[in-house]
């Protein structure tokens, strides 16, 4: 179970008072109305679910109620940092995990080196 | 008394302090502290079970969690029941019962017996070839078969009458083990000042300390030395040690799962008591101190009852003082089992000889060996054992060769070394590496706060052990913000440093494939069925891992893992870490799914949310349906009144006289500030600037795809507060949606939202005396239809209680539905019953709403639709504002796919045959004789019988529903076609003038 | 003849007793509540408003005369006042950009005391409760098994746990039986 550092709390909570809500950083149009179908088709159904590093949204739901932001690691789970809701995208340094493009069973669990 | 084997002067257990027990229903005396194995030993019983697969007479192997043989069903009585407890690890307690287990009809004669002289047959692999044909033979005559004859225990019918517990917990320090190390590292790590927590799964500190009597500690014993430094721990406060716990889990940031065993080593526990207490601790850093487990050799019939681990034979000599044998052989690839001899020796029992496959053991066992007069064979190996239910001779060999000697034991002693036990470590997702050298894996690169220390960190040397630890307690308890020192600095003493070990099968094992020569004893996996795995195309240990089931029984490969993989790695003439190695999961032994449960069950299981009306309506004679967690009254059948009957007189009289209904349920949440109205408006598809203060309107939600949310009644209190209700089963997710959109979104809207779902009691009164009932009842609000028309909301008073009261209907019927505190929503329901009752109202339920609103044509948001249904689709298109720039589903709503011509549209259909109901979720086709598949045009979304019709209703959503309006459709069943026609949705008072009353 | 008398009130848990030896559960009596919401330049006179100071520090409350205001999140308090005071009328009366919603009823609350009381609600709450931790005076919104609570750390050993109403039977129950284990 992960440990959460919620940026308004300013505390390590446990998963179980939070919510996960998807990618972070993906502003809706304020031209909502007069977007091309390509331009709605990125913004609502395009999601890159990366292996490695993940911008992503969090919810404090059973503790402060607020939405935030988190950059974890897809393979570790570590979390490199969270931060509240509108503050910018940080520039996280951090190597990509893998540069393996074939994820088999042996490449992921078999590796004992 | 406790047995012919128990040695006088030996062991750590008071001869005076017996408990009986029984085992196979043969009565027998224990030594408190006792386990089931030691117990067993000690009156030379050796025979405790048969194998898995072909039936062979198993014993006892280890002395601790690692024991895949000797599993038993234990119990108190005929409810406290549990299969396949493993007999070196639990307790003896005065009064309970031991049975063996996958033997019939007795453990000696056990018919099952067979499997084994057929065994050629049953290679590896020989389930999944043999039993393919025919396929559906599989369920009902092979998968039966096998089950019954190839299994552990059975598991308990009756429920467990036992209660479990569950705590979180948060420490600076977890130490998991309270060998040497660990105590050595917690002690440093509480000297500083950390919170720590030390737990063990064995009943007292010490790990390997019960066994080995060669360390001296401090100049101590080492066992004694465990113990004064426990009672040391136990008496600081920043300490908390827990015994017969079990650290099983190593999950994400340091989150630690233990199960700790509370009462299954009492005669009579405390019925307050938990028998088992699951923690679920949470760790700044955690230190594992978890050791190493021995190996067994393998070679041809390894698996006697008599052949144990040397290790386990040293616990019984040296902690039970039970000795396993009276003659007893030894075979060894590893230094270790030599001062399992030496002590055996001294406490008067013959060692056969030790039989050691290496040339050059190490020097000093083997001086010691010699002056004990301890006849030593290097470079010999067992090839064979004999023996029928236990092993009575070694079959000894030089190594490359030569004549067999036979040489008589009724015990033999056997290891091949140490694997560091590092399952928590790969189970926290650490990597490890394999050292060449000693021939094992260790733990390498760390992915969490964690440190291994000692025998599981692959240090040997008991000193450096010592230090290691030391030093991790400190640094630990530093890195988790703890600045103190500690002063602690044990020394110890081994009498012998320990040289040797090896992997694989030995000499003994044999190239033949009819040898059997044990690697996985529950399994009954061979080193014969990993070559196979291997000749047979698996190359991957996780395939020849499946393929076999080594490693895959409830002992999960502790003892297995290594050989198989090092058997595997020379029959691919491969390196080992080539091999790799299979993953350990959680848990490190098995759990009970009590201890996993812990406190969620019964009452406990799920909240049951209960309206403030819920006792009226349970002694008033209401059935209750599950609507989410709520339990919904969901009709009020009188004395002799079938469901069927009830809810037709229920809608009856709703519409003719009225009806008083428990709308609680519905989710409410209170939009205020001066942005409120704006705010509405990009959430729900109306608008909501035009709503007057006072008014109602009906609003539709959709997500951004432009498919239906949710739905619900929203009244204008005042300019900046509204009062929104959305759908039952809706309520948490349309707040977070709201949430997130204020939050993220629209953040610069002045506007808050609070969840007011449970403030509210919500009383429907439904009908044409709906005024009439409540007028008397109400204060300050003029009811009259000109004030208070449909669709409006007024706040007043209701026998003294502050009342918002809406004019609105989800029955067609003038309609009122009075929000009281929920506190006063009892006393309120009562007056307003206490009106309405002498006039011939009824009370209804979610049944009657249900089928009185579809004959009104009103959707239910998630029954109607289904995640890809438009407004449009769902015949409410006119609720989506033409005029508004911007809300949520704006967009979506003109996809492509959303405004094409034939998507599915809800519409009536009525059945031909008035008193046919149909079922939901039936399909429509237009032509039943067509070939299948058929073209499916769409389905029943809601179907009833309604009285006030006379006839069936039916919505269903079909492509291009309302195009075909007074067609003939069909809707084929099993047992037959029935004809419908599309209609409108609207059956009843299709004008609509009754809802102005 | 509208009925002028006062409805009887019933409490979600007026019949509920439980705890142990080393834990008491005592159902709180009730109060009036509300949800308050403001941004932080309306703190000053919503403080002066309602006669206490708003916290502002994350899970900080502060409690006077038996009115308490527990920060619950940057924008967001739940003041309960046990003497039953009219709170809505008392926030209207700041003058200041706020969103007051009545919630006495929504939420009920009970008392947990006795030196096993952070052990009993450790039973479903996976917060870490030590006094280092959790010190006298700290709230927060969390989970206890299957429910959401308000908790609110009075003193040392004793808790007010808040929960929604239909929550309160499966929150007592818990409770309940935490404190029995808390008692072993």
């Amino acid at each position: 179970m992960l440990l959460i550092h919620c940026p308004y709390c300013g505390e390590d909570r446990s998963e179980l008072e939070f919510r996960g809500a998807g990618d972070a950083h993906i502003a809706r149009p304020t031209n909502m109305a007069d977007i091309s179908d390509a331009e709605f088709e990125a913004f609502f159904f395009l999601r890159q679910n990366p292996k490695g590093i993940i911008y992503e949204r969090w919810r404090h739901i059973h503790g402060c109620g607020r939405f935030f932001n988190a950059v974890r690691d897809t393979v570790s789970d570590r979390f490199i940092k969270t931060y509240k809701a509108g503050e910018p995208k940080p520039d996280i340094n951090a190597a990509p995990a893998t540069d393996a493009k074939v994820e088999t069973y042996e490449a992921l669990e078999g590796d004992a080196r | 008394m406790s047995g012919a084997n128990r040695i006088t002067g030996k062991g750590r257990l008071t001869p005076a302090r017996t408990v009986r027990f029984t085992f196979d229903g043969k009565s027998y005396t224990a030594l408190q502290g006792d386990t089931v194995a030691s117990a067993l030993l000690a009156h030379g019983v050796h025979l405790l079970g048969r194998s898995f697969k072909y039936h062979r007479p198993r014993g006892i192997l280890s002395a601790g969690p690692e024991e895949p043989n000797a599993l038993l069903d234990i119990s108190r009585d005929s409810a406290r029941r549990q299969p396949n407890v493993r007999a070196s690890v639990q307790e003896v307690f005065d009064g309970m019962k031991a049975e063996s287990q996958n033997r019939w009809p007795s453990l000696s004669f056990d018919i099952g017996g067979i499997n084994n002289l057929m065994s050629p047959f049953f290679g590896a692999g020989f389930y999944y070839k043999t039993f393919m044909w025919p396929k559906k033979a599989w369920h009902s005559i092979y998968e039966p078969f096998i089950r019954r004859a190839a299994g552990l225990g059975v598991a308990p019918t009756e429920a467990d009458p036992d209660h479990y517990a569950g705590r979180y917990a948060h420490c600076d320090v977890l130490v998991v083990g309270a060998g040497v190390s660990g105590l050595s590292a917690a002690l440093a790590a509480a000297e500083t000042g950390a919170e720590v927590m030390l737990v063990d799964e064995q009943p007292e500190a010490g790990g390997a300390l019960h066994f080995d009597a060669g360390v001296t500690i401090d100049g101590q014993p080492g066992y004694d030395w465990a113990q004064a430094t426990v009672a040391r721990l136990q008496a600081m406060d920043n300490v908390k040690v827990l015994t017969r716990t079990t650290a099983f889990g190593y999950y994400n940031h340091n989150f630690v799962a233990l199960v700790e065993r509370v009462t299954d080593h009492l005669a009579s526990p405390d019925r307050h008591t938990a028998r088992e207490r699951m923690w679920q601790v949470r760790a700044k850093r955690v230190i594992v101190a978890a050791g190493a487990i021995e190996r067994h050799m393998v070679f041809a019939n390894n698996d006697r009852p008599g052949i144990m681990l040397a290790s386990a034979a040293r616990t019984f000599i040296n902690h039970f003082g039970v000795a396993v044998g009276s003659k007893i052989g030894v075979y060894t690839a590893h230094d270790s089992a030599y001062e399992a001899a030496f002590d055996l020796r001294r406490a008067g029992v013959s060692i056969a000889a030790i039989v050691d496959t290496r040339d050059n053991p190490g020097t000093g066992v083997l001086a010691e060996a010699r002056s004990l007069g301890i006849d030593v064979l290097t470079g010999h190996s067992v090839t064979d054992t004999s023996g029928k239910l236990r092993v009575s001779a070694m079959h000894v060999t030089r190594n490359g060769g030569g004549a067999v000697r036979k040489i008589p034991v009724d015990a033999l002693i056997v290891s091949s070394g140490w694997t560091p036990s590092v399952h928590l470590f790969s189970q926290s997702r650490g990597k490890l590496r394999f050292d060449a050298a000693t021939q094992r894996f260790l733990p390498d690169t760390y992915a969490q706060n964690m440190v291994c220390v000692g025998a599981c960190n692959g240090t040997d040397d008991l000193q450096a052990a010592i230090d290691e630890a030391v030093s991790a307690g400190v640094s630990m308890a530093r890195e988790a913000g703890i600045d103190g020192s500690a002063s602690t600095t044990p020394r110890g003493e081994a009498r012998f440093a320990w040289t040797g070990g090896m992997l694989g099968a030995g000499e003994g094992a044999g190239a033949d494939t009819t040898v059997k020569a044990f690697i996985d004893f529950q399994h009954d996996v061979c080193a014969k069925d990993i070559r196979l795995a291997v000749r047979e195309g698996m190359h991957s240990i996780e395939h020849i891992k499946r393929f076999t089931t080594n490693g895959m029984a409830s002992d999960q490969g502790k003892l297995s893992n290594m050989h198989g993989l090092a058997i595997a790695a020379e029959a691919l003439d491969r390196p080992i870490p080539q091999v790799g190695l299979t993953t350990f999961r959680q848990p490190y032994t098995p759990v009970t799914f009590g201890a996993l449960i812990s406190h969620s069950r019964g009452d406990l299981f799920d909240p049951a949310r209960k309206t403030p009306m819920h006792a009226w309506e349970e002694a008033h004679g209401a059935e209750f349906e599950d609507v989410g967690n709520w339990k919904r009254a969901w009709y009020y059948p009188r004395a002799g009144e079938t469901m069927h009957e009830a809810v037709n007189r229920e809608c009856r009289t709703v519409r003719t006289v009225a009806g008083v209904f428990d709308a609680s349920t519905l989710g409410k949440i209170e939009v205020v500030g001066p942005d409120a109205a704006a705010f509405l408006n990009l959430m729900y598809t109306n608008a909501w600037d035009t709503l007057k203060p006072g008014r109602c309107r009906y609003g539709i939600m959709t997500r951004e795809d432009g498919f239906v949310y949710d739905d619900g009644v929203v009244g204008r209190l005042a300019e900046d507060r509204f009062h929104v209700t959305t759908t039952t089963g809706g309520a948490p997710r349309v707040l977070q949606h709201m949430e997130d959109y204020l939050q993220t979104e629209f953040p610069h809207l002045n506007v808050w939202l609070t969840s007011t779902t449970e403030q509210w009691a919500v009383i429907a009164v439904q009908g044409p005396k709906a005024r009439e009932i409540l007028a008397p009842l109400v204060e300050g609000i003029d009811m009259s239809p000109e004030s208070m028309p449909h669709m409006s909301v007024a706040e007043g008073k209701i026998c003294g209680v502050p009342t918002r009261l809406f004019r609105m209907s989800f029955t067609g019927d003038m309609g009122f539905e009075v929000n009281v505190p929920a506190d006063y929503g009892q006393a309120i329901w009562e007056a307003i019953w206490a009106r309405a009752e002498p006039m011939g109202a009824c009370v209804y339920g979610t049944e009657t709403m249900h089928v009185l609103r579809a004959e009104k044509g009103y959707i239910i948001v998630g029954q109607d639709t289904d995640g890809t249904v438009t407004p449009e689709d769902a015949g409410v298109g006119w609720a989506v504002s033409k005029k508004k720039t911007d809300f949520v589903g704006i967009r979506g709503l003109k996809r492509p796919d959303l405004v094409k011509e034939g998507r599915k549209q809800l519409v009536g259909i009525t059945t031909k045959d008035p008193h046919v109901v149909l079922e939901e979720g039936a399909q429509v086709v237009a032509d039943p004789n067509q070939p299948k598949p058929m073209t499916m045009l769409g389905h029943v979304t809601s179907s009833y019988w309604s009285e006030n019709c006379g006839r069936s209703i039916a919505f269903a959503l079909i492509a291009g529903g309302r195009a075909k309006m007074g067609q003939t459709l069909y809707v084929p069943m099993p047992d037959r076609t029935i004809p419908v026609e599309v209609t409108d949705l609207v059956f009843f008072d299709k004008e609509g003038g009754r809802i102005n009353g | 003849m509208a009925d002028q008398t006062q409805a009887l009130r019933r409490e979600p848990l007026a019949n509920a007793h439980g705890g142990s030896g080393g834990v008491r559960l005592t159902p709180a009596k009730p109060a009036s509540r509300i949800s308050l919401r403001a941004r932080a330049d309306a703190v000053g006179a919503l403080s002066s408003a309602l006669g206490l100071d708003l916290p502002i520090r994350p899970s900080a409350s502060a409690i006077s005369n038996g009115r308490m205001a527990l920060w619950l999140g940057p924008d967001e308090w739940l003041v309960i006042d046990e003497n039953g005071a009219d709170l809505m009328a008392a926030a209207a009366s700041a003058g200041a950009m706020h969103s007051a919603t009545d919630v006495s009823h929504r939420n009920t609350a009970i008392i947990v005391s006795g030196p096993g009381a952070a052990t009993a609600i450790n039973s479903g709450c996976p917060q870490d409760l030590s006094l280092k931790a959790c010190p006298v005076g700290k709230c927060s919104r969390t989970i206890f098994g299957k429910a959401e609570i308000v908790l609110l750390r009075m003193s040392e050993d004793t808790f007010r746990v808040e929960c929604w109403r239909s929550f309160s039977p499966f929150v007592f129950g818990l409770l309940a039986e935490g404190a029995e284990d808390a008692a072993q």
